[in-house]
């Protein structure tokens, strides 16, 4: 500890803090720019100077390390000298233009400009012109605005992990810009829209259609994957106009993916349903909300009644509310309906956990692991901020590595990895699993067969990280959860995490997939191939589900869509009910750490809109069912949620399940979930979708030979046939994946395509 | 030209000999003899520092700090990878001395390299040479290849335990690069602007391990002193002013060159050895050492000597040694412009005062030039330029300060006349 005086306070802070680190202890503001605590020290705005005891110049707080004993004054004349003559320095440059400029009313410069800068300039020369850049669909640029505090080049490099955005140019010709003819296209890209303390780079989709002093704040949570990323949603005249993170350490640090921060823009949808509506002899009636809930109330009876209470299914987007899908559960319940699932891209029916799956920790404590291994995940499309964390955490000592089927970068260094076939996972696993039996001298579990399995050196040198040391952790991705042998998977990865001494933990994809499982959408049944009678339908759609999800809704008696969208269940639902999406409802998510987190609705539902508890609790009355009297979400959540959450968490696999390697051969497909493909809501989103994340989507992407055995060329086309169907998909050169692998995406591209055998043929 | 007087550096070259700067003609003349004698009679790392504590010599550079001081920063006994750096990145307008060392004795340097590295436990070293000098820098290879193939680089030197490898590394022409910080992230690979220190690069430098960066003419030295021992090289000089010094005399004088000469040697002295001010004209102002120095007029530049103490009592610096001679046909007017748009331009444009105010100063200045100067300018321009200095990360913001001050100071008269009449005091600009 260090004893150092600021201001004439006296406070000790720990050997290695800088004077801003003292500084803010004590609350004392120094302006600055450049500074920023997530990222490395530039010292290069030099607005932080201030004067210290017995140094003949003014030195920067931000870069000043404390010495014992150390006297600095922030507001001496010295001090306040250097910062205004800096503040000038910065101004003359700069455009002024604030009355057009989208930062104006939250610009660090213009806050800092009323306490040091002057009414009029000295600077009478011209004024220096910078020319925009293109960086995508996401960020808009001003560059005569830069104030060159390098944030944004620094996130890219140290936060996102691959330096997008560059500084070239010497003296008043650098100009920050992204690699000739390229966007930047990280995952977490917006986070330079808060870092940049000018206008310089400002939200595209939000540009120009609101002053900030107009907007009202709102918290919220993140609603399309398993972090629960906190969320500050801002918004004017009852819309949604922008989001931004709100800051939480333990969560999402001071971040925002991109898919939390820009997917809003499906809020203002035109394609919003707004009102209840009914078919009736084939066309589409609007109705009240009443005749709608009857209608629904004396199908469900109806169908129940003739053809049993197994005849009708709830399938239900694992982004639904706690409380929507509890009072789901109890309004079918009254009927006795119990196939309800949430998990809707579950590859392996025989996946089950003791109690809810989650991520086996918390995410701080998963960062601080030693080493972790992780199964089947391309974890920066994911969980795009976990991917982040994990990045840091490496920076500091983490040991990550990676049994994968793809060798996509991670934009981290990789302690050791293992790319195996799509269908080769399980294998994999049984390998590490193998060696690490071996060094250890443990036991594995008599269902885990390891006769044939092979231990390459990749294998053995993963098997030896993850058996040393202290905290370990084991991560299930979702490649591994949406795999056809997950449930062989989960047993293998506990085998190992058993014998390893390291915690077990899944990823789990919707913002409420924990939630879900608590609440009981968990069923060992394919609930799509069974073609049932009747099917309710919560938030979810055809591209969350397997292939033959729209025959079998076609199918059905009876469908009921509870949704926010009109544009697609249209074409197979009897019943439209307009329910809230995340921003009108109040809720709980829990999210994949087994933290349930509460929010209030930001704006008021749209038209006849209505929250789904709400939608839900009434029909529990028009069903006559009893204990339906909620008049809060508190007190639906009070009903589930109501004690201990750790013990309704438990990742242990529910039953024995036999292992044992395959041997595979021939051509086979790695499906994953795209980064915009994730939910109904990212899908409606425009400038996500005009990403080269979405465009990806789209492709079908396979290393040089596997192309060339098919006669493919890099953007050219093929037509891929799977199940029955065929799709024509863009070709795109992926290195990083085994021969005789193709990477066809799961989304709306190639909804047609079912499993099994595929065929790739040029198109 | 080089015109040895006196020294260290040049001793024994014959300029004459088209082969005066290869392996034999230098070991001819006493060239890697002290190497020699280190690596025989085992003289030790402590001994070798002391030996250049003693001699006095300063950083050739032109920060001036004490080598041998500089030398046991060094953590020897890290355990990692450690570097050697020389500092070839000659680049301030007026200084054109390292570029002779390694066209005409780059065996000096290795030489002084080497010892060097032996002295302070390194086994790796880079010189990084200016962007814009092919010949040379082709020049500096040859004689790493000579050294390599006669034994004195490379594993095991001279049949020792000592390991020594020596790199030459070509930059890219910016100026900044000689900044000593700005020059490590420049061989790094990336691009070249100083680092904000501490850390110093003795604790933290290239690749982030413990270094020491020194300039061309001071390890160039080195070898003399091991050979002839410090005491010699610092009587060569004057007391805290050790040895003898190049100084690259450019402007109106008749022969313009390198000269290496004792250090307190008059500046009349040195402007003879110069055949004096050319055309018979008369000297009206000297730069004493590269661009950055302030400008001294002629009345008080000729009662100085050219070393450390006496130009910094006259309110000047020796820097690198870089002499620009003025005549009195100089605009001073003019001539601040073209050294204000040197460091606008060169300016690496991190932070703020430097990239700001570098601009402001050449604009200010231009405009006067130009006939379009205002009363308030010049005061202004002390204004902007009290903004700058001390304010940046490293020292250029200063280095483009101190010349507008020191024309001020002495020369405001001039810049007044420039302002009130739109036109130059001196005839013919
Ligand atoms: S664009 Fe913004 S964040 Fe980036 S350097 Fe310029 S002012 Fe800083
Ligand atoms: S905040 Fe310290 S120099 Fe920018």
């Amino acid at each position: 500890m260090l004893e150092i005086e600021i201001d004439g306070k006296k406070l000790t802070v720990p050997t290695g803090s800088t004077v801003m680190d003292a500084a803010n202890s004590i609350g004392v503001h120094i302006p600055h720019f450049c500074y920023h605590k997530k990222l490395s020290i530039a010292a290069n705005c030099r607005m932080c100077l201030v004067q210290v005891e017995k140094a003949p110049k003014p030195l920067p707080a931000c870069a000043t390390p404390v010495t014992d004993g150390m006297k600095v004054y922030t507001h001496s004349d010295m001090a306040v000298k250097a910062q205004k003559g800096v503040m000038e320095f910065l101004l003359i440059n700069h455009p002024l233009d604030c009355p057009i400029c989208d930062q104006g009313g939250e610009c660090q410069l213009q806050d800092l400009a009323v306490g040091y800068g002057q009414s009029g300039s000295r600077y009478e020369e011209e004024k220096r012109v910078v020319a925009n850049k293109n960086l995508g669909p996401l960020i808009s640029t001003d560059m005569t605005r830069c104030i060159h505090c390098s944030r944004c080049v620094r996130f890219t490099e140290e936060i996102a992990g691959y330096q997008e955005l560059g500084m070239p140019g010497r003296g008043e010709h650098t100009e920050v810009m992204s690699f000739i003819g390229k966007t930047v296209n990280s995952e977490i890209s917006g986070n330079v829209i808060d870092l940049c303390p000018v206008g310089a780079l400002t939200s595209k989709p939000f540009r120009y259609s609101a002053r900030t002093w107009e907007l009202s704040r709102r918290k919220s949570v993140g609603a399309h994957d398993g972090l629960g990323a906190n969320l500050v949603v801002q918004v004017k005249n009852n819309q949604v106009m922008r989001v931004l993170p709100l800051e939480n350490e333990a969560i999402n640090e001071c971040w925002l993916s991109d898919r939390d921060r820009f997917s809003y823009e499906a809020l203002n949808s035109a394609a919003r349903l707004t009102q209840p509506m009914v078919k009736d002899g084939g066309q589409w009636k609007v109705v009240g909300w009443q005749e709608a809930l009857e209608l629904v109330a004396t199908k469900l009876k109806g169908i129940t009644a003739s053809h049993g209470a197994d005849s009708v299914a709830a399938i239900a987007s694992p982004n639904s509310t706690l409380e929507e899908l509890y009072l789901l559960r109890k309004s079918l319940a009254g009927l006795d309906i119990r196939n309800l699932e949430a998990r809707t891209r579950l590859g392996d029916v025989r996946f089950e956990t003791k109690a809810a799956g989650w991520l086996g920790q918390s995410i701080v404590d998963l960062a601080a692991s030693e080493s972790l291994l992780l199964i089947g995940s391309t974890l920066r499309k994911e969980q795009p901020l976990l991917a982040q964390r994990l990045r840091q955490s490496v920076k500091k000592g983490l040991k990550l590595a990676l049994i994968n089927p793809h060798d996509d970068e991670l934009l981290c260094a990789v302690a050791g990895k293992l790319v195996v076939r799509p269908d080769q996972l399980v294998e994999g696993v049984l390998a590490v699993l193998k060696a690490a039996a071996d060094i250890t001298g443990k036991a594995v579990p008599a269902d885990i067969d390891l006769a044939g399995v092979e231990v390459s050196t990749e294998a053995r040198a993963l098997a030896e990280l993850i058996v040393a040391g202290e905290k370990k952790s084991l991560v299930l991705g979702n490649i591994a959860l949406q795999h056809e042998r997950a449930a062989e998977l989960h047993a293998a990865a506990a085998a190992l995490a058993e014998i390893a001494g390291a915690t077990l933990g899944l990823l789990r994809d919707g913002a409420n997939s924990v939630g879900a499982d608590i609440v009981g959408f968990a069923t060992n049944k394919d609930l799509i191939t069974a073609n049932k009678k009747a099917y309710v339908l919560l938030h979810s759609e055809l591209a969350d589900l397997k292939q033959g999800a729209k025959a079998a809704f076609e199918g059905a008696e009876f469908v009921v869509a509870m949704t926010s969208f009109a544009d697609e269940a249209r074409d197979y639902a009897d019943v439209l009910l307009p329910v809230s999406p995340f921003s009108e409802t109040s809720g709980t998510f829990v999210n994949m750490e087994g933290k349930p987190q509460s929010f209030n609705g930001v704006v008021r539902p749209l038209g006849e809109t209505r929250p789904a508890w709400k939608v839900l609790r009434v029909l529990g009355n028009i069903l006559g069912l009893n204990g339906f009297d909620y008049d809060s979400s508190e007190a639906v959540r009070g009903d589930v949620l109501n004690g201990d959450i750790a013990k309704v968490l438990d990742n242990t696999p529910a039953k024995a399940v036999a292992v044992k390697a395959q041997a595979t051969a021939g051509l086979v497909r790695l499906a994953e979930v795209p980064l915009y493909e994730t939910d109904a809501l990212v899908r409606r989103a425009p400038s996500l979708q005009a990403t080269v994340d979405a465009e990806s989507a789209a492709q079908l992407r396979a290393n040089a030979a596997t192309l060339a055995s098919f006669g493919l060329v890099a953007g050219g086309n093929a037509c891929v046939q799977q199940g029955g169907a065929s799709v024509t998909l863009a070709v795109a050169e992926d290195a990083g994946l085994p021969d005789q692998v193709v990477r066809v995406p799961f989304g709306r591209a190639t909804l047609a395509l079912g499993s099994g055998a595929i065929e790739v043929i040029k198109a | 030209m080089t015109v040895y007087v006196k020294g260290v550096v040049f001793e024994g070259v014959d300029f004459d000999d088209p082969k005066h700067w290869g392996i034999e003609a230098y070991m001819a003349r006493g060239g890697y003899t002290a190497l020699k004698k280190i690596l025989s009679t085992g003289m030790t790392q402590d001994e070798i520092i002391a030996e250049m504590k003693t001699s006095g010599l300063r950083g050739r550079g032109g920060a001036g700090f004490p080598t041998g001081l500089k030398w046991s920063f060094m953590p020897r006994s890290f355990p990692g990878q450690k570097y050697l750096v020389c500092n070839t990145d000659e680049g301030e307008p007026g200084t054109f001395k390292d570029l002779d060392i390694i066209v005409d004795n780059p065996h000096a340097l290795i030489e002084g390299m080497i010892i060097g590295g032996f002295a302070m436990g390194i086994t790796v070293g880079y010189n990084y040479i200016h962007g814009e000098v092919f010949e040379a820098y082709e020049r500096f290879e040859a004689a790493l290849e000579e050294a390599r193939a006669a034994g004195f680089l490379g594993d095991n030197i001279l049949g020792t335990s000592f390991c020594f490898q020596l790199h030459g590394h070509h930059g890219y022409g910016a100026y900044i690069c000689g900044e000593e910080t700005a020059l490590l992230e420049s061989l790094e690979g990336k691009k070249g602007q100083p680092r904000f220190k501490p850390p110093f690069p003795a604790s933290f430098g290239l690749y982030g391990k413990p270094t020491t960066i020194n300039n061309t003419e001071t390890f160039a030295s080195v070898p003399y002193i091991i050979r002839e021992g410090g005491q010699k090289f610092l009587e060569l000089g004057k007391p805290n002013n050790g040895g003898t010094k190049l100084f690259s005399v450019s402007g109106h004088v008749n022969r313009p060159g390198n000269y290496e000469i004792p250090l307190g040697t008059p500046f009349s002295e040195l402007l003879e050895m110069c055949g004096g001010m050319r055309d018979g004209k008369k000297l009206k102002a000297v730069i004493p050492g590269g661009s950055s120095a302030p400008v001294l007029p002629a009345d008080i530049m000729m009662q100085c000597t050219m070393d450390y103490d006496s130009i910094s009592k006259a309110g000047s610096m020796l820097g690198s040694g870089a002499v620009i001679v003025m005549d009195e046909t100089t605009c001073m007017v003019k001539a601040l412009e073209r050294l204000s748009y040197f460091y606008f331009e060169e300016s690496c444009g991190q932070c703020t005062p430097c990239r700001e105010g570098t601009g402001w100063l050449y604009r200010v200045v231009h405009r006067i030039e130009q006939g379009l100067g205002r009363p308030e300018d010049l005061d202004l321009l002390l204004s902007v330029g009290g903004n700058i200095a001390g304010r940046t990360i490293c020292a250029l913001g200063d280095a483009a300060v101190m010349p507008v001050q020191g024309m001020l100071k002495h020369f405001r008269s001039e810049f007044e006349h420039h302002i009130e009449h739109k036109q130059c005091l001196v005839p013919g600009f």
